[in-house]
């Protein structure tokens, strides 16, 4: 068995064999030199394109327009928060933004919460909106000795499954305008299973694309997906807080609405740091 | 003036081919009658050369290897003659169906058109093709010279005007009789006495003479020979029915396989709804199952009909399937995979024997972009990305909504969803906009931003685009619980005091706030009527305080969380 040198070709990322003779007779430089293809199809870092800057779009709410800029097309936009924090006004108002502009959205609704009622009065335009209600043959478990865990938990998870097997058929098909993903009553474990590669495949799904692809949930999911990330909260001295102190009989009194602030904790289309800059709204009640 | 025909040798033999293009290359028989007295009807080229002929009985062929013996079908034979009948259409309105496979059609006036008549006759050639019929075709200044050159010379011919009878002389005398040899045996047998075989000696003959021995028969087949004739073209409407059907020799019983014959079908379909300039917004296919399976109705939700086999008892035998479209399309490839979609969601449950498969013509869609108009998707992806969808969460889980006109609580429906194409109107349910009818008193409106390093003042990146709403113009949400979550309430003083959820930990406590009630009832004059009483509370929980809608069942007395307000 004859051994033959070999060198190792980096630009090639693999070994050439050269003949023995062929070795013992020419300059090894010279000969790894003349191996090595040419580096033709390589661009140098300095003339690497700069990313554009991508086109912004109504949230809906004037004051997260005025905090973000509006949320970004081509990009990931990502609300999360508590509870009664406001996520799901915050959603409807995006919606209604949208097929107000004539836009085609679609709703990946994990939890099947989403209420017709409230959309309406938000002035959702339903024509232009697919609603998908995940959760939906959802397949019994056959055998009775499973435990009840295990069947609680395949509940929760075949949804989030649905959703991301739904959203990846919408961002490929393409041509929507708003794609929302409503993580906001799914379990923050749950939430958090979502393997980082698949807010990567959305990332790169819409990138270039006039799709804004809208994502609420309980707690940041995509992470540096996200190119927009704003936490909201319902702020503590608000109007319903007020309210608690009254002494009012039941009858009387009414739900105001939500104060909310809102954070913006990270945004890539801008360097300055944005870490504490915050706006508040308030929210009415009550529709439905 | 210029007639054309197409003719298609053994159609039989091209009807089956056409549904199964594999079968070309080998040696084909068709067999008409009932067993044991089965006999050759049709055969092609390669089984005539292995010296099959029609009317050998089944028995007979026996001894031959290599055939392929197939039913004669009389739907596939129907079928490929509505695609002859599209494909002549497709040239001119005015066409004659001269027979099961001959086509005559008028070509005045469509040199401007399509070029010059060698170009047209190949055109109908290569069109043909594409429906999957090999055919003859010939040109010629008037019909029966046209129906004789395309029943004689294979490919395509082109007689010039005057150069009938030298062109047709070559022909024999078989070629005037055309399918009817068994009723003109008789004249037949009278030229090959005489010794004539070629249609050149037949025109030579005298008039006078064949006239006292054949009588104007005589005539008319002399004339025939000379190309002479002149007659007026009898056009047919042909009715805009496309079908298409296969008949299995063997029962399916795998959808992968279909699959493939429904490629092939669809295929066809579209070729002639194109070969008309239409496009289709219907499909429905109509598949008979095997004997000794009994079928049941099933109701399905997206417009189809279906039914169930089971081993039992034959009855009825059909599995029928509706694919209604939202827009005309015209796409065999995504109508073979709606199909294979809406198959394995309903599958037929029963080995199949027959598929037939039919397309609702309709004018295609025409339409045209404009740059600046907002995204929409394509039509035809989708079509399919909402089959897929549907695949995944159910039918009645995907769609648009439309509000129900009742104070019902959950009153609404899904509906298909097709976005209708962009108008500057805006909906109606923009005029649900809070604001209007919607209380404003409380209605704050405060912004404040603080910031480190620099306070944000406008829109910093891009344009925005769209109206920008102020958070008075916004409505808080309510998360529906589907279902709903039952909890124990204890009243004081007429109102909640604290709820208690077992099975969520997080919706028990203190009722920290409450509003309420609502009453609100109906549809008590009928059946399922319903009365509740609405309360929204406020109860403490681990990330601030979270707001439920309450609801006390009147009828039932039985308390529920409805939702969230979020």
């Amino acid at each position: 068995m004859s051994s033959l040198p070999l060198v190792f070709n980096a630009a090639v990322g693999r070994p050439i064999a050269i003949d023995a003779p062929a070795w013992s007779t020419l300059d090894f430089k010279r000969l790894s030199l003349s191996a090595m293809p040419k580096l033709a199809g390589v661009t140098s870092a300095s003339r690497l394109e700069v990313r554009p800057i991508p086109q912004m779009v109504s949230s809906g709410v004037r004051e997260i327009d005025t905090l973000t800029g509006g949320f970004p097309r081509g990009c990931l936009t990502e609300v999360c928060g508590p509870a009664s924090s406001g996520r799901t006004s915050v959603l409807l108002a995006a919606l209604a933004a949208a097929t107000q502009r004539q836009e085609v959205c679609a709703l990946v609704d994990i939890s099947d919460a989403f209420n017709p009622h409230s959309a309406a009065a938000a002035g959702v335009n339903f024509e232009k909106m697919l609603w998908i209600r995940c959760g939906g043959l959802l397949q019994k478990s056959g055998s009775p000795q499973r435990h009840r865990d295990t069947e609680k938990n395949e509940k929760i998870q075949k949804p989030v499954e649905q959703a991301l097997q739904v959203t990846d058929l919408l961002l490929q098909s393409g041509g929507f305008g708003l794609v929302i993903i409503d993580l906001g009553d799914t379990p923050v474990k749950m939430a958090r299973r979502i393997p980082l590669t698949s807010w990567f495949r959305f990332q790169r799904a819409v990138e270039h694309t006039a799709t804004v692809l809208f994502v609420i949930s309980r707690v940041p999911c995509a992470q540096t997906c996200a190119s927009l990330l704003l936490k909201v909260s319902g702020k503590k001295q608000s109007a319903l807080s007020c309210q608690l102190s009254a002494e009012a009989p039941a009858h009387a009194q009414l739900l105001n609405g939500i104060q909310v602030q809102g954070e913006l904790l990270r945004s890539r289309l801008e360097r300055k740091p944005a870490g504490s800059v915050t706006t508040e709204f308030t929210t009415k009640v009550r529709v439905g | 003036m210029p007639f054309a025909c197409i003719f298609v040798p053994d159609l039989p033999v091209e009807a089956l081919v056409r549904a199964e293009p594999e079968l070309r290359a080998q040696s084909l028989v068709v067999l008409e009658g009932k067993a044991p007295l089965q006999k050759v009807f049709a055969v092609n080229e390669n089984a005539r050369r292995a010296g099959v002929t029609p009317g050998m009985t089944k028995l007979q062929i026996e001894a031959c290897s290599g055939l392929v013996l197939r039913a004669r079908s009389l739907p596939q034979e129907a079928a490929a003659h509505a695609a002859l009948l599209d494909c002549a259409q497709s040239f001119s309105p005015r066409v004659e169906a001269a027979g099961c496979d001959t086509i005559v059609l008028d070509l005045a006036g469509l040199q401007t058109l399509f070029g010059p008549l060698p170009k047209i006759a190949r055109a109908l050639s290569r069109r043909a093709s594409n429906l999957g019929l090999e055919t003859s075709v010939a040109v010629a200044s008037n019909p029966d010279a046209a129906a004789l050159a395309a029943r004689g010379f294979s490919g395509v011919t082109v007689i010039p005007e005057g150069k009938e009878a030298e062109m047709l002389g070559s022909l024999p005398v078989e070629v005037l009789f055309g399918n009817s040899v068994p009723e003109s045996g008789q004249s037949l047998e009278t030229f090959n006495r005489w010794g004539i075989r070629k249609l050149r000696d037949l025109a030579a003959l005298p008039d006078v003479a064949l006239s006292e021995r054949l009588g104007q028969a005589g005539i008319h087949l002399q004339k025939l020979a000379r190309g002479a004739i002149s007659r007026t073209l009898v056009p047919v409407e042909p009715p805009l029915i496309f079908e298409e059907v296969i008949e299995l020799e063997y029962p399916l019983v795998l959808l992968e396989p279909l699959a493939f014959l429904l490629g092939r079908l669809l295929e066809q379909l579209c070729a002639r709804l194109e070969a008309r300039a239409l496009a289709t917004q219907e499909l429905r296919l109509d598949l008979e199952l095997q004997n000794g399976w009994q079928t049941e109705d099933l109701s399905t939700n997206n417009g189809g009909t279906g039914v169930l086999a089971r081993p039992g008892r034959a009855q009825t035998r059909l599995f029928q399937r509706t694919l209604r479209l939202p827009v005309p399309l015209l796409d065999s490839r995504i109508f073979l995979k709606l199909l294979q979609l809406d198959l394995k969601a309903h599958p037929p449950g029963a080995p199949i024997v027959k598929i037939h498969l039919a397309a609702e013509p309709v004018r295609p869609r025409s339409t045209q972009n404009g740059l600046f108009l907002p995204p929409t998707p394509e039509p035809e992806k989708l079509e399919l990305t909402l089959a897929r969808i549907a695949g995944i969460v159910g039918e009645d889980k995907v769609g648009s909504l439309e509000l129900l006109d009742t104070h019902r609580p959950g009153g609404f429906r899904m509906q298909r969803f097709a976005p209708e194409p962009f108008s500057p109107q805006r909906h109606p349910s923009a005029a649900l906009r809070p604001g209007s009818d919607i209380e404003k008193n409380n209605s704050h409106f405060s912004t404040h931003m603080s910031s480190i390093n620099s306070s944000v003042s406008e829109p910093a990146l891009g344009v925005v685009e769209g109206c920008l709403r102020g958070g008075d113009d916004l409505v808080t949400a309510l998360r529906i619980f589907r279902p709903p979550v039952d909890v124990v309430v204890t009243v004081q003083d007429g109102k909640p005091a604290s709820i208690n959820c077992l099975k969520k930990k997080e919706m028990q406590g203190e009722i920290l706030w409450a509003a309420g009630p609502w009453r609100s009832s109906g549809d008590w004059w009928e059946q399922e009527g319903w009365a509740r009483d609405e309360w929204d509370i406020a109860v403490q929980a681990e990330t601030g305080i979270a707001l439920y809608r309450l609801v006390r069942d009147r009828l039932t007395g039985r308390w529920i969380l409805e939702g969230t307000y979020d």
